[in-house]
């Protein structure tokens, strides 16, 4: 299912990699190739990872092939650099996620096509108060 | 140029309808919607269609081509227009445009949504196609789950309680009571909402509109043929649409739909009124949360106090601006494509004083406002009897 799909976004959903305005110097996430300044000269930029929950809540009723997992917490995380990204949180209580926590990009399994279909792998965060 | 008007429209009730299919959820309010208004095919010039998920739900895309022929209608052009739960009301949108431009006199606006042939994961797998399919739905995020993280944001910076988004589920549930076509004709209690269980927290279960089966249509004429056609035509004053990022994370806030202040702004200018000229509102309370941040984002209530002035009763039917005296979403049901008409379809009701135990007195003019998805697109249109 979907194999080029997933190979094609592997820089964004496995290293975190998005896009630098050459001109204005604007971050995006996911990448770009046409910043809102108008620019079309831009680069790779990879993020930190790191960047606190904006926003979050917890999934009790999952979508089909997220079931095992729930019930599992999921964020819009503003990442250090400016950029938001939509995320799931792990290694912690889902309920005892709130706005502000600090949080770091991990790499994770997301979901399974069956037991003999593709792994999709990506980023989750996980909270890192310090 | 010649003004816009509703001539007459029907829905089937909204609900589970097991026994009914799609063509034939859209065949029943398109027939009713021309004999109601005193049409016959041959004097509909276009049909436009609003569906989100044909494909998905029932494994049915070109619903362009499926409707016309079951209605009559062909070979008349068809179009079948999608922006997720907003397809009705973009379809509504169209074909008032398409009259506007001159290109046609009469046509038949029809939403409808089949969702429950599906096991629920996967309903909502498909109402996730609504939001970002790569960097939000990817990593098992719902439309709950979207709403959701609104209403956090809409706590954390406004103070808004659990309590307050109850109090629309009750609200809305008081006057879906009253609608005979609605999905749930049952009162609820803040307590009943606050005990019910999570879907995504802070959103209980009856904070969220359900998965509905149904239809609308309308049908809508240039004014000299709506005069003709009927004594009540409800006009189109004004309409209005606009679109944000489709995934939250690239929105400038959270705790306003910039889709829904562009497309409420556009309706108003184009009507040349402002939200004091309003009788009453249908919005999108696809959430509860939701119908908080319509009423204030189209203007009705200021920022961040839609909480306390619900629970002070001002949305109420009797209220200060009665806020989905239809029952809205939440108790009438969301057949995500046939909403934006169904709306449309209230508050022409509404305005003709046809609406029985749920009629707000007096009504002149309606807003009806539609929301696509976490907000990525919204349309909202006037109407009136003057």
């Amino acid at each position: 299912m979907r194999v080029a799909s997933l190979w094609r976004e592997k820089f964004g959903k496995y290293n975190l990699t998005g896009s630098k305005c050459a001109k204005c110097n604007k971050l995006h996430f996911p990448r770009t190739i046409f910043c809102d300044c108008g620019s079309t000269d831009i680069e790779d930029f990879t993020f930190s990872g790191k960047g606190k929950v904006y926003a979050n809540t917890v999934v009790r009723v999952a979508p089909a092939g997220f079931g095992k997992d729930a019930p599992y917490a999921v964020a819009v995380v503003k990442l250090d650099e400016g950029p938001m990204i939509t995320s799931q949180v792990v290694g912690t209580d889902p309920e005892t996620i709130k706005i502000g926590d600090r949080v770091v990009m991990t790499f994770r399994k997301i979901i399974e096509d069956g037991k003999t279909g593709i792994i999709h792998y990506g980023y989750k965060f996980r909270v890192d108060n310090g | 140029m010649e003004r816009v008007a509703v001539v007459d429209g029907a829905m089937t009730s909204f609900g589970e309808h097991w026994n009914l299919s799609l063509r034939e959820l859209a065949v029943e309010a398109g027939r009713k919607a021309m004999k109601n208004a005193g049409v016959s095919p041959k004097d509909v010039d276009a049909l436009f269609i609003g569906n989100m998920a044909g494909g998905y739900f029932n494994g049915q895309e070109h619903l362009a081509s499926l409707i016309p022929r079951e209605l009559h209608l062909a070979p008349k052009p068809s179009t079948r227009v999608e922006s997720a739960c907003a397809s009705g009301g973009l379809a509504a949108r169209m074909g008032y445009l398409s009259i506007l431009a001159g290109a046609y006199d009469t046509v038949l606006c029809l939403g409808v949504e089949k969702m429950t042939d599906l096991p629920p994961e996967n309903v909502t797998s498909g109402l996730a196609m609504a939001a970002d399919g790569d960097w939000e739905a990817y990593f098992g995020v719902t439309f709950p789950a979207l709403y959701a993280m609104l209403a956090r944001r809409h706590m954390h910076e406004f103070g808004t309680t659990e309590e307050q988004m109850a109090a629309v589920a009750v609200k809305n549930h008081a006057n879906g009571a009253l609608n005979p076509h609605a999905q749930f004709r049952f009162p609820l209690t803040v307590e009943k909402v606050l005990k019910s269980t999570l879907v995504s927290d802070p959103l209980r279960l009856l904070n969220c509109s359900p998965i509905s089966d149904g239809a609308a249509a309308v049908v809508i004429s240039k004014e000299s043929i709506a005069k003709k056609l009927t004594d009540t035509p409800v006009y189109i004053h004004g309409s209005g649409q606009g679109s944000d990022s489709i995934a939250l994370h690239n929105r400038a806030t959270l705790t306003t739909l910039e889709a829904t202040v562009a497309a409420g702004k556009m309706a108003f200018k184009n009507a040349k009124l402002t939200p004091k000229d309003i009788d009453l509102v249908e919005v999108h309370d696809c959430f509860t949360i939701a119908e908080l941040l319509a009423i204030e984002d189209l203007g009705f209530i200021e920022k961040g106090k839609a909480g306390p002035a619900t629970e002070d009763g001002v949305t109420a039917r009797d209220g200060k601006i009665p806020v989905n005296a239809s029952g809205g979403l939440k108790a009438k049901g969301h057949p995500v494509g046939a909403t934006g008409i169904a709306q449309i379809y209230e508050a022409m009701v509404q305005l003709r004083g046809e609406a029985g135990g749920r009629q707000v007195d007096g009504a002149t003019r309606a807003m009806t406002h539609n929301v696509g998805g976490s907000g990525g697109t919204a349309i909202v249109n006037i109407l009136g009897r003057d």
